[in-house]
C-alpha cells in the first residue's frame, strides 16, 4: 500500500487550456506547496481534490489516499480535511458544539466524547472555551478552533487553502508553526495552495506551481 | 439520518412544485372556459353555444364595469409604481430610508381588507377625518350625505390600492436593489450636477425595472380583478368586473353560472389586455426618459419633490397605521356620537358577544394558514436544496412560472376550480381550502426564502461535508439552523398571505369554511363597524403575531450567537 497521498498524473482541463498538471506524492506529516498567481488552476485543485469539481472542467488522472482511489467519492467520504482562509466555524454552535460535530460518532460515550473535546482545546490552548460563543473569540483563536476541528474528524490528509492570509504578521507566524507543527504530530500529508511564497517556505516542503514546475525542493520534514 | 437508505426523491422536488403550482390554474382555466361556452353537464349545458356571451353582452352595465376595473387597475399600479420610484429616488441610501425599510414589514403583514376597511373607517362622511375638522372647519354637526367611499370613480377603492402595493413594490425594489451599484451610480450622477432623485431615476431605475417587472405585473393583475378591497371600497351599480362576475356566481339562479364563466373569461382577456397596455406605456416612458437625458437636464433642485416623497412615504403608513387604530377604537366603542373623535364609552361587550365564534373562526384561519405555510415551506425548502445539491440553475421562465399564478386573475381560474371540485364533490373541505391556499402561498415563500437561501455561504456546507457529514446532515444541523431567521421570517409572509386569502376560501369552501377574512368580508355589507372592527382588527393582528415570533424565536435562541444573526 502506498503510504500518503499521490497526485498520479492529475491534469485538469479547461476549454483545452492545461490548468492542472501534476505527478506527486505527498508523504504522512509532509507539506506540499502548491503556487501561483491568482487564476492559475489552484482552486480549481482543491475543488477536484476535495471531491466537487466545477462542472465544465476536464479532469484526467487518479488521486489516492492512503493507496484508495478518491474517484466518485463525494467531499464527506473522503477524510480529507480543509482549511480556508475564513475559519467558518458553524454560528449556530458553540464551540465546544463546533468540535463535536466534527468528532466521529465512533466515539462513543458522553464523557469520551467530553474529554477530547477538551483535549483539542488544550491543545490549542484553549482551556475553557468550550461554551463560549465563537462570535466573541479573536481571529487567531477561531482560526485554531478551525484546525483543532478538523483534526478531530480524524482525517488522512488536509487541505490548506490559504490559511493564514487574513491573519496579520504576527499572528501569521504564529499559526503557521501551530498549523505545520500539527501535520507533523498528526503524521498526514498535507497540501497547502498559496500565492504566498513566504507561507509556502515555511512549509518547509517541496513548492511547486499547478503545472508542476518545481520552485523548491523540499528539505526533509 | 444515518445509514438510512432511501431513493433520493429530492430530484422531483422542483416538478412536484411546478405541478402545485400550475395544474391548479391550467384546470382552473379549462373549468372556466368550457361553461364559457355553454359546456357545464351538471347544469344541463351540453352543447357548445355562445348564449353565455350573448347573456353578458347584454347586460347593461358592462361597458361601465370593465372600464372601472381597467381604470383602477392601471391607475392603481402606476401610483403605487409612481410613489415607490419617487420614495427610492429622494432617499435610499439615507438614514430616513432605513426608517421606511422597518417599517415595511408591519405593513406588508397588514391584510387588504383589514387596511381597506381600516381606510373606510378614516375617510368616510362619519369617519376619523370628517370629525376631526367638524364642526369647528366644515360645520357639519351631522355626516354630510356624501359619497366618499364607494364613490362611481373608484378613486377610494385606488387608494385602498395603493397603500397596500406601495409597501410590497417597496419591498421588490429593496430585494432587487442588491444587484445593481445603485450608490455609486447615483454619486456619479451627482458629481455631474444631476439632482439626487433625477440621477437615481436615470441610471438606477432602468436597470432596477428589469429586475421588478414581474412583481409589477402581478400588482396590476392584481388590482385589476380585485374583489374583497373592491366589496369594502369600491362603487356598487356597477361595481367592477370581478365583483359582478362574483355575483353572478352566488346567484340562486344557477343559469347564471354561464354568464359568470363567460366573464371570467373577459377578465382574463382584460388582464392581458392590460397588460399589453402596459406594456406600451413602458415604451413610452422609456423613450420620454431618453430623450430626458439626451437633453441632459440636470433637474439639480429636487428639495421640494424629496419632501413630497417623505410626505407621500408618512400619508401611507398613516393611512394604514390609524386605518387599524380605527378598527380597534371601533372594536371597542360603546355609544359613539358624531363629531366626537373618541367614543362616549368604552366597552368589551362586542368581542365578549362573537365569543366563542370569534374563536372558532380565528383557530380555523390559523390551522389553515399553519397548514398551507407547512406544505409551502416543505416545497420550497426541498426546491431549493435540489437546486444546491445537483448543481440546478434556476432560469427566467421558471420564475415566469412561478408568478403566473399571481398573474392569472383569482376570479378567473378559482372559479373554473370551483366548477371543477363541484364536479367531483371536493368541496366545502378544509383540506381543499388549505390546497388553494398553497397555490397563492407557495410562490411568496419561494421568493422570499430563495434569496438568502443562495446567498449562504456554501463554503460551510464544504467544510461539514469535509468533517464527514452528509448531506442531510448537512442541512438540518448546518444550514436550516444558520438559516432560521430567514425561514421564519419566509413562513411568516406565507401565512400572512394565507390569512389574507378571501376570494379560494369563499369559492372553494363554498361558504361552509369560514376564516376571519370571509368573516370581516361579509360584514361589510352590514355596516355595523363595531363587529367589523372585531373581525378586521383579529385579522390583521394574527399576522403580526406570525411576524413577531419569525423575529423573537432566532434572537431568543441565539441570544448567545451573534455570528448567526449577523449575516442573516
Amino acid at each position: 500500500m502506498t503510504e500518503g497521498l499521490e497526485l498520479d498524473h492529475l491534469t485538469i482541463t479547461l476549454d483545452g487550456r492545461r490548468l492542472v498538471d501534476l505527478h506527486e506524492t505527498v508523504a504522512p506529516g509532509e507539506v506540499l506547496s502548491v503556487m501561483g498567481p491568482s487564476g492559475s488552476g489552484k482552486s480549481t485543485l482543491l475543488s477536484v481534490l476535495i471531491g466537487r469539481p466545477d462542472p465544465g472542467f476536464d479532469v484526467g488522472g487518479r488521486v489516492r489516499l492512503e493507496g484508495r482511489d478518491l474517484s466518485g467519492l463525494g467531499p464527506e467520504a473522503r477524510r480529507i480535511g480543509l482549511l480556508f482562509q475564513d475559519d467558518l466555524l458553524f454560528p449556530h454552535l458553540s464551540v465546544g458544539e463546533n468540535l463535536a460535530f466534527a468528532l466521529p460518532a465512533s466515539v462513543k460515550g458522553r464523557a469520551a466524547r467530553a474529554a477530547r473535546i477538551a483535549a483539542a482545546l488544550e491543545a490549542a490552548e484553549l482551556s475553557g472555551f468550550a461554551g463560549r460563543d465563537p462570535a466573541t473569540l479573536s481571529g487567531g483563536q477561531r482560526a485554531r478552533v478551525a484546525l483543532m476541528r478538523c483534526l478531530l474528524s480524524a482525517p488522512r490528509a488536509l487541505l490548506l487553502d490559504e490559511p493564514f492570509s487574513r491573519l496579520d504578521a504576527d499572528l501569521r507566524r504564529q499559526m503557521r508553526e501551530f498549523v505545520f507543527g500539527r501535520v507533523r504530530a498528526e503524521g498526514i500529508p498535507a497540501i497547502l495552495v498559496t500565492h504566498d511564497l513566504e507561507d509556502a517556505l515555511a512549509a518547509g516542503g517541496k513548492v511547486i506551481s499547478p503545472l508542476g514546475e518545481v520552485r523548491q525542493t523540499g528539505g526533509p520534514a | 439520518m444515518p445509514g438510512r437508505r432511501r431513493p433520493d426523491l429530492l430530484p422531483l422536488a422542483p416538478w412536484l412544485t411546478l405541478a402545485v403550482l400550475l395544474l391548479p390554474v391550467g384546470a382552473g382555466l379549462a373549468g372556466v372556459i368550457a361553461p364559457a361556452f355553454g359546456w357545464f353537464p351538471a347544469l344541463g349545458g351540453v352543447t357548445v353555444s355562445l348564449a353565455p356571451w350573448r347573456a353578458l353582452l347584454d347586460w347593461p352595465g358592462l361597458p361601465d364595469a370593465v372600464w372601472l376595473s381597467l381604470v383602477t387597475g392601471l391607475g392603481a399600479t402606476a401610483v403605487s409604481l409612481a410613489v415607490t420610484v419617487m420614495i427610492c429616488a429622494a432617499w435610499q441610501g439615507t438614514r430616513a430610508f432605513a426608517v421606511i425599510e422597518r417599517a415595511l414589514s408591519p405593513l406588508l403583514s397588514v391584510p387588504h381588507a383589514a387596511a381597506a376597511f381600516g381606510l373606510a373607517f378614516l375617510i368616510a362622511p362619519s369617519g376619523w377625518i370628517a370629525r376631526g375638522l367638524s364642526p369647528w372647519a366644515t360645520g357639519w354637526a351631522q355626516p354630510p350625505d356624501i359619497l366618499i367611499t364607494q364613490d362611481p370613480l373608484g378613486l377610494s377603492l385606488m387608494a385602498g390600492l395603493v397603500v397596500k402595493e406601495v409597501p410590497f413594490l417597496l419591498l421588490m425594489t429593496l430585494a432587487a436593489l442588491g444587484q445593481v451599484p445603485a450608490r455609486r451610480s447615483v454619486l456619479l450622477a451627482q458629481t455631474m450636477g444631476y439632482g439626487r432623485m433625477a440621477g437615481w431615476i436615470l441610471t438606477v431605475f432602468p436597470r432596477l425595472y428589469a429586475q421588478i417587472r414581474l412583481p409589477v405585473y402581478a400588482v396590476l393583475a392584481y388590482s385589476c380583478s380585485v374583489i374583497d378591497v373592491a366589496l369594502i371600497l369600491g362603487p356598487t351599480r356597477p361595481s367592477t368586473l370581478a365583483v359582478q362576475v362574483l355575483d353572478w356566481l352566488s346567484d340562486p339562479d344557477l343559469s347564471l353560472r354561464f354568464q359568470a364563466a363567460a366573464g371570467a373569461v373577459l377578465q382574463l382577456g382584460l388582464i392581458l389586455a392590460v397588460l399589453a397596455i402596459w406594456r406600451l406605456g413602458e415604451h413610452l416612458v422609456a423613450r420620454a426618459g431618453c430623450a430626458c437625458i439626451r437633453r441632459g437636464h440636470r433637474m439639480a433642485r429636487d428639495g421640494v419633490m424629496r419632501a413630497m416623497a417623505m410626505g407621500l412615504a408618512l400619508v401611507m403608513a398613516l393611512a394604514v397605521g390609524l386605518g387599524i387604530l380605527g378598527l380597534a377604537v371601533w372594536s371597542v366603542a360603546g355609544f359613539w356620537t358624531f363629531p366626537d373623535v373618541l367614543p362616549d364609552q368604552f366597552t368589551w361587550r362586542n368581542w365578549a358577544r362573537q365569543g366563542d365564534g370569534l374563536a372558532r373562526i380565528a383557530v380555523e384561519t390559523a390551522v389553515i394558514g399553519a397548514v398551507a405555510t407547512g406544505i409551502s415551506l416543505a416545497l420550497t425548502v426541498a426546491c431549493l436544496e435540489a437546486e444546491y445539491r445537483h448543481g440546478l440553475r434556476p432560469s427566467t421562465r421558471a420564475l415566469w412560472l412561478l408568478y403566473l399564478p399571481l398573474i392569472v386573475p383569482q376570479a378567473t381560474f378559482l372559479i373554473g376550480l370551483q366548477t371543477l371540485a363541484i364536479g367531483t364533490g371536493w368541496t366545502g373541505a378544509r383540506g381543499a381550502v388549505i390546497a388553494a391556499h398553497v397555490i397563492f402561498v407557495l410562490p411568496y415563500v419561494f421568493l422570499s426564502l430563495s434569496d438568502p437561501w443562495r446567498a449562504w455561504d456554501a463554503r460551510q456546507g464544504l467544510v461539514a461535508a469535509s468533517l464527514g457529514a452528509g448531506a442531510e446532515r448537512i442541512l438540518w444541523r448546518v444550514r436550516l439552523p444558520m438559516l432560521l431567521r430567514p425561514v421564519l421570517v419566509a413562513a411568516a409572509v406565507g401565512f400572512a398571505v394565507s390569512v389574507g386569502q378571501y376570494l379560494p376560501t369563499l369559492l372553494i369552501g363554498m361558504g361552509r369554511v369560514s376564516t376571519l377574512t370571509t368573516e370581516a368580508v361579509a360584514l361589510s355589507s352590514g355596516g355595523d363597524r363595531r363587529l367589523i372592527g372585531v373581525y378586521a382588527l383579529s385579522q390583521t393582528v394574527m399576522p403580526l403575531v406570525g411576524f413577531a415570533l419569525a423575529l423573537a424565536l432566532p434572537a431568543l435562541l441565539y441570544r448567545n450567537r451573534r455570528g448567526v444573526l449577523d449575516r442573516g
